[in-house]
């Protein structure tokens, strides 16, 4: 990350050595894929593939690609699923911190943050498909509700459910759900930035209340603050795919479904077709953020003469409420989706309309456990590795940034972001024709490759800023001890980051552990994760059998970030002074 | 003990663009001796201190030559100058005990009578007896109270047996009854090992008691003062 940029040296001499090499390697770790991958998908999509017999330049793929049935609804999913989730999310995200930051209670807000940025997308998506099916907990409860007011409703489960409706509402909301605590995060790093406590107080010493004084005076200075991983968000919503598969529609489905049902077509030909898609869906992402740039400038133009308006606003009550039933209502789900797949992975029989099942057995666990050993060893074994691997190449960045006496720029992090703003489908088809000439498809390299471009730029955030944050007067006064650069890394920085080490590691494990298009696409079929079983089993699977998956997919991240908090809280039980 | 050094400034001055941050400064500090250096909030003190033990970071750029005992140093790296420096705030590592803190810092040789392992530990203990701090080897730093996590930071520099010692305001955090007593532990120890001290304060009542010579740091734009 740190490379790139202009180096400042100062008077000591820069003790770099190969350190120098890391930053290096890091970029050609996630970014060479990233190109190659983008060119790969590219070629094919001009008629270039000579494993299929592509070699002559032709605009076939795009023709068959413009006459495909339901192109344009794909498409039109896509979007409005996409920039709505964004920006539901953005603004239940928003108007949570604009009502809690700062308060007593916004401390369960970043307590449930961990937990709730650890369930993987298929599990949540499993969750809240339970949730919204006709025979789901939602109409049981109103069924039952109905009982008590002495109506009869629901009897029988209704024939239509908000599940896969072709509007794509449900994935809207499994969106929201997902996405919303993410942005909470990533405004919480941003606030810290842009020290948001001292503004409000000033502009409420004017006169302002809450919410107007976050609105005029707060936000502006937050939100370049977040706008690359809100970009991120964007581009995840608009090419999502696991989610898609359980939530969304089928007919038509979004594009990216429809680009990976071309790519696993028994028809090889249309692998050209596919190709072209998967441009078409990077095009999209391009466009749509660029399009979300320009109205962010116009919003900006627009409302500046409000900021200076002098309106005080009023007490803000409706603004500081849909923050809090806003996010109440995203931590339920997501927490009412979680318990009901443990709930369904211990029934023995369920009946509707029953809002609990009648008998509960382990029978599927010693089935499912069984069944899903070699996924979750895969699992387990990829998150490590690539965690592992990626938390080692951010420590050696930061570090290389320290001695070199650098600092990072905004374009290092639009860099980091890349592979989050370019759709997963649009490059991984690439990776994999590349994987195949290199005979290196299958493999767990491959894997856990696959794996680290998304898991490296989420643990590098993490850790920077806890690692830029450390006073840097401690690694001086070693130094001046005659400690030598490399003990200092070991012995004072190591071990007081040791928390915020773990933390990422944890993440990254998160991270890896829902990866699901990597998996099929570098996996080429040989490895099983659990979450490739879960998404495998929602369609049409038996919900005890996906209660399992489920609740095990979403289990070890879970152990990773209670590892995370209770070793380092172990190792310094005695040290009260360890952050 | 280290033997007596002096450490010489020539010419030395901190840029940060094309411009200094203070006049050119020529000084010199014997040993044993507490030379102070007085001057506002941002003249450049810390910054000083820095380029002398070789912290100096960022923009700032280092001039001029730096001396101990008649070597230049300004080419090493700071783990290497045998500088040793106390900050305004103790700068205790919160994940080693008080005794782990005084061992990060001090020398090793191994198979000398002084040097070894538990040669080490007796030297780390004596030295906290020696500050009334006998039986705090193994306790967490954080449950000290402030004046004792200065004097072990303290003890913490000086068992690196350093060849100078910079003092940068090390006394501002402390009240004032502390203050004065905590002043004095500093000095008779600075004094004591024949050290060249350079202290920098803007408490004139820090200067005074240190007893040495005064500089004051001119800034750049006027001349500096003889």
């Amino acid at each position: 990350m740190a490379a790139p940029l202009r180096e400042l040296r100062n008077g000591a001499p820069a003790r770099r050595g190969w350190l120098a090499l890391v930053p290096w390697a890091t970029l050609a770790v996630f970014l060479g894929p990233v190109v190659l991958g983008l060119i790969g998908t590219l070629l094919p999509a001009f008629g270039i593939l000579p494993a299929l017999g592509g070699t002559g330049l032709t605009l076939t793929a795009w023709e068959r690609l413009a006459a495909a049935p339901g192109l344009a609804g794909s498409l039109w999913l896509s979007v409005s699923t996409g920039v709505a989730s964004t920006l539901l999310s953005l603004a239940i995200a928003l108007a949570v911190l604009a009502a809690g930051y700062g308060t007593r209670p916004f401390a369960w807000v970043e307590r449930l943050l961990a937990p709730l940025l650890a369930i993987p997308h298929a599990a949540l998506a499993l969750g809240l498909a339970f949730l919204l099916a006709a025979s789901g907990w939602g109409v049981r409860l109103l069924h039952g509700l109905g009982g008590l007011a002495g109506a009869d409703v629901f009897a029988l489960p209704p024939l239509h459910a908000p599940l896969q409706d072709p509007d794509g509402i449900a994935l809207t909301l499994g969106l929201v759900v997902k996405e919303t605590p993410f942005l909470v995060l990533m405004g919480l790093a941003g606030l810290g930035q842009v020290n948001a406590a001292r503004s409000l107080a000033a502009a409420r010493a004017l006169g302002y209340g809450r919410m107007t004084a976050w609105a005029k005076v707060v936000l502006p200075q937050l939100y370049p603050q977040i706008r690359l991983p809100l970009y991120a968000v964007l581009a995840f919503s608009l090419s999502v795919v696991d989610m898609a598969l359980i939530l969304g529609p089928g007919t038509p489905p979004p594009l990216a479904v429809q680009v990976l049902r071309w790519f696993n077509d028994p028809d090889l030909s249309l692998r050209f077709v596919a190709s072209a898609g998967a441009c078409l869906q990077l095009a999209l992402v391009v466009g749509l953020i660029g399009l979300w740039r320009l109205a962010e400038m116009a919003a900006a133009r627009l409302l500046r003469p409000w900021l200076t308006s002098g309106r005080r606003g009023t007490s803000g009550v409706l603004g500081r409420t849909a923050g809090v039933l806003g996010w109440a209502a995203v931590a339920g789900t997501s927490a009412a989706g979680m318990l009901a797949m443990a709930v369904w992975s211990v029934a023995r029989r369920w009946r509707f309309p029953d809002l609990l099942p009648g008998e509960l057995t382990l029978d599927t666990w010693a089935r499912g456990l069984a069944l899903l050993a070699g996924p979750l060893g895969a699992t387990v074994l990829v998150a490590a590795l690539a965690s592992a691997i990626a938390v080692a190449l951010s420590l050696g960045c930061l570090e290389y940034e320290d001695r070199a006496g650098i600092r990072p720029s905004t374009r290092a992090l639009w860099l980091l972001y890349t592979p989050l703003l370019v759709p997963q489908i649009a490059f991984l088809f690439g990776i994999q024709v590349l994987l195949v000439l290199l005979r290196l498809d299958g493999t767990l390299a491959a894997l856990v490759w696959s794996h680290l471009l998304f898991v490296l730029p989420y643990v590098f955030l993490t850790l920077s800023d806890p690692w830029r944050a450390l006073d840097r007067r401690y690694a001086r006064a070693a130094l001046c001890l005659g400690v030598r650069p490399r003990t200092v890394f070991w012995r004072v920085k190591l071990p007081m980051l040791l928390r915020p080490i773990l933390f990422a590691a944890a993440v990254g494990i998160a991270v890896s552990v829902a990866q699901y298009l990597p998996t099929l696409f570098a996996g080429a079929g040989r490895y099983a994760t659990l979450t490739t079983e879960a998404v495998g089993q929602a369609a049409g699977g038996d919900r005890r059998t996906i209660g399992v998956a489920a609740v095990a997919q979403m289990a070890v991240p879970l152990l990773g970030f209670a590892l995370a908090l209770a070793l380092p809280a172990l190792a310094f039980r005695r040290r009260r002074g360890v952050a | 003990m280290s033997p007596a050094a002096t450490l010489v400034l020539q010419d030395v001055s901190v840029r940060v663009g094309g411009r200094r941050l203070f006049q050119p400064l020529d000084l010199t500090v014997t040993a044993g001796r507490i030379t102070t250096i007085m001057g506002p909030s941002g003249s450049g003190k810390s910054s000083l201190l820095a380029l002398i033990c070789g912290t100096l970071a960022g923009p700032l750029r280092p001039e001029g030559r730096v001396l101990l005992d008649g070597v230049p140093i300004g080419h090493l790296p700071p783990e290497r100058r045998g500088v040793g420096i106390l900050f305004q705030d103790d700068l205790l590592f919160p994940h080693l005990s008080v005794g782990e803190n005084l061992l990060f810092g001090m020398p090793r040789r191994p198979g000398t009578a002084t040097g070894g392992r538990a040669a080490r530990r007796q030297n780390a203990r004596n030295a906290l007896a020696n500050a009334d701090l006998a039986g705090f080897f193994d306790r967490d730093p954080a449950t000290l109270s402030g004046g004792q996590r200065a004097r072990v930071a303290v003890l913490r520099t000086l068992l690196a047996e350093p060849r100078a010692l910079l003092l940068d305001e090390p006394f501002s955090k402390l009240d004032m009854e502390l203050r004065g007593r905590f002043r004095r532990f500093v000095f008779d120890h600075a004094e004591s090992r024949r050290l060249p001290t350079l202290l920098v304060t803007h408490d004139m009542a820090d200067a005074d008691s240190a007893g040495g010579p005064m500089v004051t740091l001119a800034c750049a734009e006027t001349k500096a003062e003889p």
